[in-house]
């Protein structure tokens, strides 16, 4: 790889007291690259996400955003400043969708756009509808979440991020909470933002849905990337032992 | 003397103003409360140690001591050291801000009880702490804490009786003026009674339908 790489996590560790979720984990992301994060419960592959946007920040190590660095270290003030413009620049979307209960799917998107980026009301409704038809959501514009189905919630919660224009798009085991059934909704909602060449890292624990979608597959466990490459020879052959338990475990799972 | 209730009537139009101004008072002390007790929530749960004290302290004050006291301490002790209030202002700012405290109790546990994962939601898109506090969790606290709030609201409907004391026209001072021209309590404190007991009625509609407004938002 001699291109610059545009998610760029240089030797990311993390602790719980003594307990080392992450363990000196580096990663490069090229732009309008989609990799996928795969691994046992507990392996950390929420962590390294949430560290992305210092949501979960690390314990040492840099996250860069092209030429930016997300957790630059900064007095407490500058900081928050830093980091909330950094963070308009990375959308994530979480198992729970966590869409604001109090505000229409119209305030849901809109609200950050205008309060951040001083958007008109006009403009940021023409951005709420553009985002969701995006989604196949715009006939629910004037719902309030509590209306709406798992699948429904989370493709609204897709937009929500999209409206931010982010460069980069962060998922954590975003159909994990969904009936089987409402999965492939948001499952299409995500390839199309694909084909798109929008840079995404997903979390998931949908074999099929990585095979498919991904240009590069990492399996953690206990805090390290293991293993990585592309889809075809992690999933049919896999190296390391690790891997294919865990992929052994899953296959079988996802069969019955 | 025997019951005469056909002497109510005649002084309708006093007991009449005195409904309006107990619905005022109420009014008032209640939007005191309200935004007083979000603000002391706020404070007490995000606000600097410098402030968090002496606001507990405040808090402790206005739960600890009689709110007849307070209204006494606001209307006359106040004068002693220049600040010399009208009666009605000194009752809604002493019916507002023991209620604000009351308030921001419920509130203060509406706020604990948002979930994480609003705050994350919300940082996620690039808001700052202040203002996914004031858009995100506040509101979603406010809306879930509605019913307890307006039990407060029907009990400071009804202490502000204490305000007759001060001089405020009240309701309740308005039957006992009547009382004092007519000799006639038992007939006047009912009437009296029968008007808090409707303007009770259109309170707790209100609130109803506040509460169902916002059924879907939560
Ligand atoms: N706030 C915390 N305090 C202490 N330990 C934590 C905390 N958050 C996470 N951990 C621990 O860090 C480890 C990694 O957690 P993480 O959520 O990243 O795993 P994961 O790979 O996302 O698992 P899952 O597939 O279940 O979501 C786990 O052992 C977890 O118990
Ligand atoms: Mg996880």
């Amino acid at each position: 790889m001699t291109e610059k790489p545009f998610i760029d996590i240089r030797h990311a560790a993390k602790s719980y007291g003594t307990l080392e979720v992450l363990k000196d984990i580096s990663l490069q992301v090229q732009k309008g690259q989609i990799v996928a994060i795969i691994g046992p419960s507990g392996s950390g592959k929420s962590t390294l996400l949430r560290a992305i946007n210092d949501l979960d920040p690390l314990t040492k190590g840099e996250v860069w955003l092209e030429d930016m660095q997300v957790n630059k270290p900064l007095p407490p003030r500058q900081y928050e400043r830093h980091i909330n413009q950094m963070r308009q620049q990375i959308g994530m979307v979480f198992q729970h969708f966590n869409l604001f209960p109090h505000l229409t799917v119209r305030g849901n998107i809109t609200l950050a756009p205008k309060m951040l980026k001083k958007l008109s009301d006009a403009e940021a409704n023409a951005l709420a509808e553009r985002e969701l038809a995006h989604v196949g959501m715009l006939d629910r514009i004037d719902y309030y979440p509590s209306q709406l189905s798992g699948g429904q919630k989370q493709r609204v919660a897709i937009a929500r991020a999209l409206a931010m224009e982010p460069k980069v798009m962060l998922f954590d085991e975003v159909t994990s909470a969904l009936d089987p059934e409402l999965v492939e909704e948001v499952n299409l909602a995500m390839k199309k933002l694909a084909e798109e060449h929008m840079t995404m890292i997903i979390v998931t624990h949908e074999m099929g849905f990585a095979q498919d979608v991904c240009d590069r597959v990492l399996f953690m466990d206990q805090g390290v990337v293991v293993e990585e490459g592309p889809p075809e020879v992690i999933f049919r052959t896999p190296k390391h032992e690790r891997t294919k338990n865990f992929l052994r475990k899953h296959l079988q799972g996802n069969a019955q | 003397m025997g019951l005469d209730f056909t002497i109510v009537p005649s002084y309708f139009t006093l007991l009449l103003i005195g409904s309006g101004w107990t619905i005022a008072i109420t009014a008032a002390a209640a939007v005191l409360s309200f935004v007083a007790g979000i603000l002391l929530a706020v404070i007490a749960l995000y606000g600097p140690a410098l402030l968090r004290y002496p606001f507990r302290l405040f808090a402790w004050l206005f739960m600890g001591t009689p709110l007849l006291l307070q209204l006494f301490l606001i209307y006359f002790g106040l004068i002693q050291i220049g600040i010399d209030l009208p009666a009605f202002v000194a009752g809604v700012i002493g019916l507002g801000l023991h209620f604000a405290v009351y308030n921001s109790d419920i509130i203060q546990a509406g706020i604990v009880a948002v979930d994480r994962g609003q705050y994350e939601g919300a940082r996620t898109l690039g808001l700052s702490r202040v203002q996914t506090i004031a858009r995100i969790v506040v509101p979603q606290a406010v809306r879930s804490v509605i019913p307890p709030i307006g039990n407060n609201m029907i009990a400071l409907l009804k202490d502000s009786a204490l305000v007759s004391v001060i001089g405020v026209t009240e309701l309740t001072l308005t039957a006992q003026l009547a009382i004092s021209k007519t000799f006639h309590p038992f007939e006047f404190y009912l009437a009296a009674a029968a008007c808090y007991y409707l303007i009770n009625l259109v309170l707790e509609a209100g609130l109803r339908h506040i509460e169902r407004r916002i059924q879907l938002a939560r």
